[in-house]
């Protein structure tokens, strides 16, 4: 075989591969584009869900949805860009550095499951925060905690040396060099992270299983210590759990629909970000 | 030898390690005040790593060791309980890649005087305005000292590091091989730069390029393997160099 042939095979394969996914990720928005958009409706968003969730909206798991987001990233962001500058720019590169950054890495793979199971134990249980939107968030939180470290230290790592060592080198403070000539330039790669973590943790189900997503709850909840609705988890119930599957498919497709919207957004925000720092940084 | 000039910098006995790999062996030098002295040697031959133990840079590299005294205006910069801080104010330092922050051209300049303390944006105008003066790029710049310091020329960017570093009005300057990323018309406006501000700053320059030496320096220090093999007036060193190592490097033998 010549080696132009060779070539070609190989830039073959390596299309095809991404071609392949965009038609799988396609199939899966087309089928649940076509199949939700129908029940959309300004009524759908904004009514709780009537007559044993076959009629009416998605309104409380919208709101639901929300809030625990919120939580989440009101724990999970600041602690783990915090952790994050610590392990990149105070801690010494020794061996209990490593050992730190390799478990984080590790419980990044640890299955959402396993993550619920410990929001249960932990702060529903242990610490008596009950079944309630701050269990749930907080247990998103420990979720997104890996993302958020390794995304943040990855950005700030980008930063190159010349700006520490350059204000260093004039007499100025590592807490000063950190705060004004680092963390500016780390931002875009952290915010970015962060919010993929924070649009997985919108996605997930395991989690918020046991720590306070509830089955049926027609109202928003009216304090941080209530039971919610969520959207991945009502998508559960009306798949698989409800009594009339067949009736409530639409309502499905729905909420999926608005679910993969809510995401999208998220996304959105954090090109959106990236995009205005580069502005404001080749300025 | 250096009878006539008051000294700035006083090294005894200076020993430095990278984990087991001695890097500086037994140095021993005087840097006169307002003066500029070059180190000149081979790639490796630790002069940069001398550089930087005059403001202590090298404490941010991991697993090394220093031994010994560096004494400035007599006192040891090594001596317990020093604040570093407070020592870099004192010692401007400018790298050998030109390193603007990417900030405004004027946010370089204010860096360091705003980070210590200065809030008056007259005072800090005027040092902004003295500063790049004083690095003789003033005139270039002083119509647009709010764009990015990453859009200037390199040779302009080197000239911007120099005033920033002028701006914490320090009394100490030293330089990495300022100039061995730029072309020969902005290394020339360099050179001429440095004697400029030898009235006013002590210049500690490392450069691997002898003919540099030989045009901007007072005093030269040759280095070879972590050691001194020679220092003395410019003009000695490379017309009457004591030792042969000294003279084979200068006259092109290696390095």
């Amino acid at each position: 075989m010549t080696d132009n042939l060779k070539q070609k095979l190989g830039f073959g394969i390596l299309r095809l591969s991404t071609w392949l996914i965009l038609f799988i990720l396609f199939i899966i928005l087309y089928d649940i584009i076509s199949k939700g958009i129908g029940v959309i409706s300004w009524e759908f968003l904004t009514t709780a869900p009537r007559s044993g969730m076959t009629e009416g909206g998605i309104w409380p798991a919208v709101i639901g949805t929300v809030l625990v987001t919120m939580i989440t990233a009101l724990f999970a962001v600041p602690i783990g860009v915090f952790a994050a500058i610590y392990l990149n720019e105070y801690a010494s590169q020794g061996k209990l550095t490593r050992t730190i950054r390799m478990a984080i890495r590790n419980l990044a793979g640890v299955p959402s499951i396993v993550y619920g199971l410990f929001g249960l134990a932990l702060f529903v249980k242990n610490l008596g925060l009950g079944t309630s939107v701050l269990s749930a968030g907080l247990t998103l939180g420990l979720l997104t905690l890996p993302v958020t470290i390794t995304a943040s230290e990855e950005a700030l790592k980008s930063v190159p040396n010349s700006y520490r060592h350059g204000s260093l080198a004039l007499g100025v403070s590592k807490w000063h060099t950190i705060r004004h000539n680092v963390l500016p330039n780390a931002i875009p790669g952290i915010l970015t992270g962060a919010i993929l973590g924070l649009s997985r943790a919108a996605g997930e189900t395991a989690p918020i299983l046991f720590t306070g997503a509830a089955f049926f709850l027609p109202r928003i909840p009216d304090s941080l210590g209530s039971q919610f609705m969520a959207l991945p988890y009502h998508l559960y119930i009306l798949s698989t759990q409800h009594h009339s599957i067949g009736v409530v498919r639409p309502i499905a497709y729905g909420t999926a629909f608005v679910l993969i919207v809510l995401v999208l957004i998220l996304n959105l925000v954090a090109i959106f970000i990236r995009y205005r720092f580069r502005k404001n940084l080749s300025k | 030898m250096l009878q006539n000039s008051k000294e700035k910098i006083v090294i005894k006995d200076l020993n430095f390690f990278y984990n087991d790999f001695q890097a500086l062996k037994n140095i021993d030098l005087k840097v006169p005040a307002e003066k500029i002295t070059a180190l000149i040697g081979p790639s490796g031959c630790g002069k940069s790593t001398f550089l930087r133990t005059l403001n202590r840079m090298n404490d941010l590299i991991d697993c090394t060791k220093v031994k010994g005294e560096v004494l400035i205006d007599g006192h040891n910069i090594y001596q317990k309980g020093l604040d570093v801080v407070e020592l870099r104010k004192q010692i401007g330092m400018v790298f050998q890649d030109p390193n603007p922050f990417p900030k405004s051209i004027y946010d370089n300049v204010a860096y360091g005087p705003k980070a210590h303390g200065i809030k008056n944006k007259e005072v800090l105008d005027q040092i902004v305005e003295d500063s790049l003066k004083a690095a003789a790029l003033w005139d270039e710049v002083k119509d647009r000292l709010d764009k990015s310091a990453m859009d200037i020329s390199g040779g302009q960017q080197q000239r911007l590091c120099i005033a920033r570093a002028l701006a914490v009005n320090p009394d100490i300057l030293l330089m990495d091989e300022p100039t061995s990323a730029l072309d020969p018309i902005a290394t020339a406006k360099i050179e001429e730069l440095i004697k400029d501000l030898k009235e006013d700053y002590t210049i500690v320059i490392v450069t691997h390029s002898m003919q540099q030496a030989a045009r901007v320096s007072d005093y030269t220090a040759f280095f070879l393997l972590g050691e001194v093999i020679e220092h003395g007036p410019t003009e000695k060193i490379f017309e009457r160099p004591a030792d042969e190592r000294t003279e084979d490097y200068i006259t092109g033998r290696f390095g």
